[in-house]
């Protein structure tokens, strides 16, 4: 891809914080997901085959999805800039 | 125990107060003030449509019979909702700049506007919804009959008349709120608020059930706790293979339903708003499914044993009497069902009308169709028409399946149909390589899958499939039984059937697509589609999503000029009765600025950007092909005007010419008649002088002899100037008659000398021999011109011996006759001049001519076909007589 992009759309070796703080944040928001489905497998490991509390289970689960949503709503303000700039350059990086 | 009555007036206020807010919200929508219908919360609460009445009723149900394993219907959309980034944030951007209509539109779209493609998911979808609306029917039905018990259990036939009523109120309320105007957006206003209005309404009454059996029955949530530990769900068998399974089922089906695909993509109004709703509608379904457990472990304890779980939202605080709270659940789950009918009719509706219907009336007329009034009404009749058989087919099924527990299974086999759509979906927005042959081939496959594994027996051994097949497999092939695909025991049968269709779906995706070539339109909407992110551009800067009017007014500045564009915005402003001149923004006005645009940039172009600030969209390519071909025609008009203007440039030049040469005659003509004056005057002048010296004064004889003898040449010169000039003038008006004859040159040569009136002054030396020519001209004509030039020879030759030698010659086909004098002969400068009218090269009393003997030879030789000339380098003065030859030919 870096190949194919114009040398002016390429970005540049030494970024500034701002746009990279933001791109890393992209990069959270991609990985959040593969994050809730590991947590939500992690059930899967309790007692293979034999039984849990669902008591323990249901604290669990509702525990690990309020994370989630937090995580989500917390990433939602940066992912949502109105920076068309950094919004056109989400592919190569 | 509730008055059937009082639920169902409570009910049918329920039902005025939705259409009352569809009302209110069309209205406000079509003036312009779409600011708060178009926020993030509107949005989010409209994605509840996935929670139906299956979720409502069914997850206590569920969760009753297998503990926790119902959460894995609501964990596959949360995950998908948290990852919007990834996936949805493509899929809204795709839908707005495309103008996607459905998912249907969307695949079809994707891989060269194939409408096939968009048939096989349209059948897929309308096969895989049918039931799923049967079980909400279902679940109304129940709830009503709950709160008929007092005058005994409902028989089926109430059942089913109940159903039909309220498949009838739904399909009056969509047709009436979906199909009343034809959108290009396909946004409707009405419809999403009566949802989210439900979907507040649902979620208030689920909590509320919940909040009194926690806190209201048991005595928080430690007591809670404990009750589940001393309940028949305290032990939790995890099924990995259903978990996972069930998870990822969900998470597909949030994508592929018709009715998700329409409330995320078609009526999203912006961009922002799918970031919102990443986590606050995760927060929705947490909170729907947080009371589930309880109220499903509190009903299992206190209701008697053989209750129906899936109704112990309304059943248990009916036991407790708290009959108020039974009407608000009653109406959450009435809330439930209807708001999925209607948007899933409204979504079919949409598919079957573009996709199917359309497609068939347009190849059935025969000379095609325009974007005329009577397409629109045909689109809509068609939608309306569609909206009452999917409901229709809906209710046959819940009549035909009798109700009961059947139908609860089908909302997984539902998930799993419409779930085959998902490769071509992903596989068609990422990646570049996938096409038309491998999606169909993907789609097919998977549908079929599913129906042999998952939707045929499930109406049971006997019903479609014989309990023979299901046990042995066709003809006895192990390996192909229905529910133990490839020798795979033991699997669930919901997860082995979403595991073969999903792989066999996806394998033949692949294949199919690396083994075809795509087609041109396929590989520009590839481009198109999976590049979206680089071809558009984000969401503007618009306050609220709404284009403000100033920055309309900015936009439209520039291109009719800041005077026209104000007063366009000043009169719309009066004719919205505001004060200042920036009006609302109304679709209204904005088709007049279109007109308007269009006058200056073009149809196309303006469309493009009238578009454009509307949806934030980018320009579509049939835009683009429309601006293209204004363009084109624009050049080709304004190079017919350069070539007509060129053609003008030259008419004026040769016009100029023309004139030019007119004046330089004109000025010729003056020349010409002051010369003739001027050669009359002479003569008449001695004429006049001598005439009066013979009246006036006494003369003696020899006087007057000499006298008169003088007036006597000068009249006979006036004469002769006379007669020359008529000579010419004929001549030059071609008005000649020509006497043609045979004759000989020699006689015509012998004749001019002796009329000449040769003297013995000129020696004239011919060779006679050379002089047999047979000629067929104009023999006087040809005679004049050689008495003229002998003439020329005996006035002008100043040799002390003057010597004309005349000889003849030939050159194919001419002859040529030179008369060759031995004098000085005419010096260059005037060779071109000599055959001018009145050019003398000498003394003019001399000549006793007037100049025109050479003009009239000229004239003379040019009307019978030949030419003289001077004949330069010969010594004296030679004049060459060219004779064209077939003038002499024609005499033999």
């Amino acid at each position: 891809m870096n190949s194919r992009t114009p040398p002016e759309q390429r970005p540049a070796v030494f970024l500034e914080r701002t746009s990279y703080r933001r791109r890393r944040l992209r990069d959270v928001g991609r990985l959040l997901p593969f994050i809730g489905a590991l947590l939500f497998l992690v059930p899967l490991l309790w007692n293979a085959g034999g039984e849990t509390r669902t008591a323990m289970a249901m604290v669990y689960l509702f525990g690990a999805w309020a994370v989630l949503i937090a995580l989500a709503a917390i990433l939602s303000r940066p992912l949502k800039t109105r920076d068309d700039v950094a919004q056109q350059s989400n592919g190569p990086d | 125990m509730l008055s059937f009555n009082i639920l169902i007036t409570v009910a049918l206020g329920y039902v005025v107060l939705l259409f009352g807010v569809a009302f209110y919200a069309e209205r406000r929508a079509a003036q312009g003030h779409t600011g708060w219908l178009r926020s993030s919360l509107i949005y989010t609460l409209s994605l509840s449509v996935y929670c139906t009445a299956w979720t409502f009723y069914g997850a206590v149900g569920y969760a009753a019979r297998s503990g926790l394993e119902f959460l894995t219907i609501y964990l596959g959309p949360t995950l998908v909702m948290i990852g919007w980034w990834l996936i949805l944030r493509k899929l809204v951007r795709i839908g707005r700049s495309q103008r996607i209509t459905s998912i249907a539109d969307l695949i079809s779209s994707r891989f060269g506007k194939s409408n096939t493609l968009g048939v096989i998911v349209t059948v897929l979808a309308v096969i895989g919804t049918t039931p799923y609306i049967a079980l909400q029917l279902q679940s109304v039905t129940l709830s009503f009959s709950v709160f008929a018990g007092d005058s005994g259990p409902w028989t089926a036939q109430d059942l089913s008349g109940t159903a039909l009523w309220v498949a009838v109120g739904l399909a009056a309320f969509t047709v009436l709120f979906g199909t009343r105007t034809l959108d290009s957006n396909e946004r409707h206003h009405g419809v999403v608020m009566a949802i989210a209005v439900e979907a507040i309404v649902k979620l208030f009454a689920l909590v509320a059930v919940g909040v009194f059996v926690v806190w209201g029955i048991a005595s928080g949530p430690t007591d809670i706790l404990a009750r589940i530990d001393a309940s028949p769900i305290a032990e939790w068998q995890v099924n990995g293979g259903r978990w996972v399974g069930l998870t990822f089922l969900s998470a597909a089906a949030f994508l592929c339903l018709p009715r998700m695909f329409q409330v995320l993509v078609v009526e999203n109004a912006d961009e922002q708003h799918v970031a919102t709703a990443g986590w606050a509608f995760p927060l929705y379904l947490a909170v729907m499914s947080l009371f589930v457990i309880p109220i499903a472990v509190v009903g299992l304890d206190l209701m008697p044993a053989g209750s129906n779980p899936d109704l112990f939202v309304l059943t248990l605080p009916l036991s407790q009497g708290a009959n108020g709270l039974a009407t608000l659940s009653f109406l959450g789950g009435f809330s439930s069902a209807t708001s999925m009918v209607i948007v899933a009719a409204l979504a079919l509706a949409t598919m079957v009308s573009n996709h199917v219907v359309m497609p068939l009336w347009l190849g059935l007329r025969p000379q095609g169709a325009t974007v005329s009034g009577d397409v629109r009404r045909v689109v809509i009749l068609a939608r309306r028409i569609s909206i009452a058989a999917v409901l229709a087919l809906g209710w046959l099924y819940y009549r035909m399946s009798g109700g009961g527990t059947a139908l609860a299974a089908i909302g997984l086999i539902s998930f799993c149909g419409v779930a085959q759509v998902l490769p071509a979906l992903l596989g068609g927005i990422f990646w570049r390589g996938a096409t038309r042959f491998g999606a169909a081939g993907g789609l097919l496959t998977g549908f079929a899958v599913w129906a042999y594994a998952l939707f045929l027996p499930s109406f049971g051994a006997g019903g479609v499939m014989s309990e023979a097949l299901l046990a042995q497999g066709p003809f006895g092939i192990g390996w192909l039984r229905p529910q133990a695909l490839f020798g795979i025991e033991g699997l669930d049968p919901v997860v082995h059937a979403v595991l073969w269709s999903m792989l066999l779906n996806t394998s033949v995706f692949c294949v199919g697509s690396v083994l075809s070539f795509p087609s041109p339109v396929e590989r520009l909407q590839g481009a198109q589609i999976v590049n979206v992110f680089e071809h558009s551009s984000g969401p503007r800067g618009w306050s609220r999503g709404t284009p403000a009017a100033e920055d309309l007014l900015v936009m439209v500045q520039r291109i009719l000029g800041s005077r026209q564009a104000q007063t366009v915005f000043e009169q719309e402003a009066n004719r919205q009765e505001l004060s200042g001149y920036l009006p609302e923004i109304t679709p209204d006005f904005l088709e007049r600025l279109e007109r308007e645009l269009a006058g200056s940039v073009g149809a196309a172009t303006a469309h493009a950007m009238i578009s454009q600030i509307l949806g934030g969209a980018a320009v579509s390519v049939e835009d683009l092909i429309a601006v293209a071909d204004e363009t084109a025609q624009m050049m080709e008009y304004s190079s017919r005007l350069e070539a007509q203007s060129v053609e003008l440039t030259r008419t004026a030049r040769q016009l100029r010419d023309a004139n030019d040469k007119l004046t330089a005659l004109s000025i010729q003509k003056d020349g010409f008649l002051s010369q003739i004056s001027h050669e009359l005057r002479t003569p008449m002048t001695s004429i006049r002088s001598f005439s009066e010296l013979l009246r006036d004064d006494d003369v003696s004889d020899v006087e007057r002899q000499k006298f008169a003898g003088i007036m006597h040449d000068e009249a006979i010169r006036l004469t002769r100037l006379l007669d020359d000039l008529l000579d010419l003038s004929v001549l030059e008006n071609g008005q000649v008659h020509l006497n043609l004859q045979d004759g000989n040159l020699r006689d015509i040569i012998d004749r001019a000398l002796v009329a000449s009136k040769q003297d013995a002054s000129l020696k004239v030396v011919r060779a006679p021999d050379h002089e047999r020519e047979l000629l067929h001209t104009d023999l006087d004509r040809l005679g004049q011109v050689f008495i003229n030039l002998v003439a020329n020879a005996q006035k002008y030759c100043d040799a002390d011996r003057p010597t004309l030698e005349i000889a003849v010659s030939r050159s194919e086909p001419d002859v040529f006759v030179d008369f060759i004098d031995n004098g000085t002969g005419i010096p260059r400068k005037h060779q071109a001049v000599i055959f001018e009218k009145f050019s003398r090269l000498s003394d003019q009393a001399a000549a006793g001519g007037a100049g025109l003997g050479l003009a009239i030879c000229r004239e003379i030789m040019e009307r019978l076909g030949g030419s003289v000339t001077y004949l330069p380098g010969k010594g004296g003065a030679a004049f060459r007589v060219v004779l064209p030859r077939a003038q002499a030919l024609a005499a033999q």
